[in-house]
């Protein structure tokens, strides 16, 4: 076990190294950072010229990744522009744990500036996660247990339409519909963007009541494809023999559906939770943009948009760490729920 | 009378249906009985109609016409659809930005195919090194989150390509990006069944015929394999459309995809939440049509692979 997971590791280093570089490369040529330097836009030539050197940006962009990789304190810099490298570089490097610091917020280090942002985010998807586990597998059991009924012919046209939807407009009809109409006709109304109204305050009901838009958005759209994979792992598992046993020895229904059947039915979520979670992450890009939550995917929007390479280089790191990991993680969880997997 | 009328119903069928059924009569038979994706055929035929033929009625001109007297009126008999933010017509720029968004989902799912079939052929085919460096990397590539991926790359390239003239039209270089940049990212999964059918497909004995007889490698793939993975990269395509005219739909709607004049229906979404309160008809409409178009190339697709599939081989 020991060795699988260290040769998984090993397996994904060569692999983060190409994807930082492919990005990094894109990155650095996608947008020009002095252009919208936090809005003081640098005019004069002889100050463009000393902050593309401050940032680094005369290099040529390999020596760029290099230093972002393992830093440029073994080397000198050339600050004054007279062509003599004579500052002895600050930077660590990725390697080394630093990320850079942002160009939008000047000085400011990228990773206080994403541990900022990362919770709003994470607040935001695991919730989604666990609405969609907890609605997919009561649609998926209860369709299961009546296949082919109406009702599990209805859910699954319905499911199959919600599945086709983009998450932008399953978004907008529900601000429309739930804040802006419900406001209109006098009903209790949600908010529409935002995560907490100023004028309250961020208290914890604000919170879940900004919730609630956004985490139905995520969850419509992804119902369909959690609970007809429950709904197929759930209909192999009632046929198995241990089923049937279960049912001859008289076992009430109840307790052969939840205890026998949906143990070994749940196996497979795990799987297709784990591989999906990193991916929320980026997921949220729409969402957030849409309900003004700020998280991850608007920092990773106004990097974009601004040039802020270091900040998007390092969202991007974490979700592609993020998603290794969770991949060797979802393999070791697997292995010890189900015994009959053995990884040598 | 002929003897056939004494011969039970059972043989009658087998007998006077004799000139074997082909491929596409088989699928068609068992197509046709899934109602749902006739349905979807029905109003692709429709979105179609609306977006070439409508092409007929109002002229280009007239859908990027801006009238800022006009902006953000709400549907009204002069402007069905209502008007957008500069004043152009909603309605005009559903049929010019149809057409754009479905020629972006056939031709990116055509690079799609492309790709991820002489990836996956290369790379079941080949075997050994070739197979695991290349399935390494198609691993990379379905591991990162798409949509990031699709956003720097369409910033990266945005301006770099000059507006194309096609038939007396110009269109925004950014169609031609948004379109390599959505096939490209687009083809692991389906290089991936690619690989799995070509893994299994070159131990048979009619490959083993045809290198007994000295055919050239490419001729193997492309002529002896390739023909026989139809069925899983029809499928895919087919569902790599609507995937294609989503993804653009969602970075156009983030103001990074195809850029004005130029409609998508994708892009006409851009800032729409903004006026969420004010303007319905902004989203209301375009969004309607991505989400038919998404849902009917999707009903279209399972039919196809209920159609398709070995496993369903009963007429």
């Amino acid at each position: 076990m020991t060795r699988y997971i260290v040769r998984r590791l090993l397996q994904a280093i060569p692999l983060l190294l190409v994807i930082s570089l492919i990005l990094f490369v894109m990155m650095q040529n996608a947008t020009d950072p002095l252009a919208t330097m936090g809005g003081r836009t640098p005019t004069r030539p002889e100050d463009r010229a000393r902050l593309t050197r401050q940032l680094g940006l005369d290099k040529p962009v390999y020596l760029q990744y290099i230093y972002w990789l393992i830093g440029n304190d073994w080397t000198k810099v050339d600050l004054d522009g007279d062509g003599v490298a004579e500052t002895p570089g600050k930077r660590h490097g990725v390697l080394r744990g630093d990320f850079g610091t942002s160009i939008v917020q000047t000085g400011r280090p990228v990773t206080t500036v994403i541990w900022e942002r990362l919770p709003n985010t994470l607040i935001l998807m695991l919730t989604s996660e666990f609405v969609i586990v907890l609605g997919a597998l009561l649609l998926g059991i209860y369709s299961a247990l009546r296949q082919y009924s109406l009702f599990d012919n209805i859910l699954t046209g319905l499911l199959f339409i919600a599945y086709s939807m983009p998450i932008f407009f399953v978004a907008l009809s529900g601000m429309y519909i739930f804040s802006i109409n419900f406001q209109r006709w006098g009903l209790p109304h949600l908010p529409t963007v935002g995560m907490f109204d100023p004028k309250i305050g961020k208290t914890t009901g604000q919170i879940i009541l900004h919730m609630i838009l956004p985490v139905f958005s995520i969850a419509f759209i992804s119902f369909a494809a959690y609970s007809r994979y429950i709904r197929s792992t759930m209909l192999e598992v009632l046929g198995q023999d241990y089923i049937r046993t279960a049912r001859s020895k008289g076992l009430p229904k109840r307790e052969i559906t939840f205890v026998h059947a949906l143990k070994n039915a749940s196996l497979p979520i795990v799987t297709i939770v784990g591989l999906d979670l990193p991916l929320l992450l980026g997921g949220a890009v729409v969402t957030e943009r849409i309900f003004a939550w700020p998280g991850m995917g608007r920092l990773f929007l106004d990097g974009i948009d601004r040039g802020d390479t270091p900040v998007v280089m390092g969202i991007l790191m974490l979700i592609a760490f993020a998603v290794v990991i969770f991949q060797i993680l979802t393999d070791i969880v697997y292995a010890w729920l189900d015994p009959r997997i053995r990884f040598d | 009378m002929t003897t056939t009328q004494n011969l039970p119903d059972q043989l009658l069928v087998t007998e006077v249906e004799s000139p074997p059924l082909t491929l596409a009569d088989l699928t068609w038979r068992r197509f046709r009985r899934h109602k749902m994706a006739i349905f979807g055929a029905f109003v692709l035929v429709f979105l179609f109609l609306y977006s070439f033929g409508g092409a007929f009625f109002v002229t280009e001109k007239y859908a990027n016409k801006t009238n800022t007297k006009e902006r953000l009126q709400a549907p009204s008999a002069a402007h069905p659809f209502g008007t957008d933010t500069v004043g152009r017509d909603i309605l005009a720029r559903t049929i010019y930005g149809g057409q754009i968004s479905i020629v972006i989902g056939l031709t990116a799912a055509f690079v799609e195919v492309m790709v991820g079939i002489l990836i996956g052929a290369i790379a079941g085919y080949f075997g050994g090194k070739i197979d695991s460096l290349l399935m390494r990397f198609t691993e990379a590539m379905l591991n990162m989150p798409t949509l990031l991926i699709l956003i720097i790359m369409s910033k990266f390239f945005s301006d770099k390509i000059a507006n194309v003239n096609i038939l007396g039209r110009t269109i925004s270089g950014s169609v031609i990006v948004i379109i390599f940049i959505i096939g490209l990212t687009s083809w692991p999964y389906l290089a991936r069944i690619v690989r799995a059918e070509f893994l299994s497909l070159k131990e048979r004995e009619f490959i083993l015929a045809a290198r007994a007889t000295g055919t050239p490698n490419w001729e193997i793939i492309f002529k002896h394999i390739l023909p026989n993975t139809i069925a899983p990269v029809v499928v895919n395509a087919t569902l790599g459309v609507a995937n294609a005219i989503s993804s653009e739909a969602y970075v156009s709607f983030l103001g990074m995809g195809v850029r004005a004049p130029t409609a998508t229906w994708g892009n006409m979404l851009e800032n729409a939440y903004r006026y969420i309160e004010t303007a319905y008809w902004l989203w209301l409409f375009p969004g309607l049509l991505i989400v038919l178009i998404t849902l009917s190339i999707n009903f279209l697709g399972d039919g196809l692979r209920d159609a398709l599939d070995p496993r369903s081989r009963t007429v």
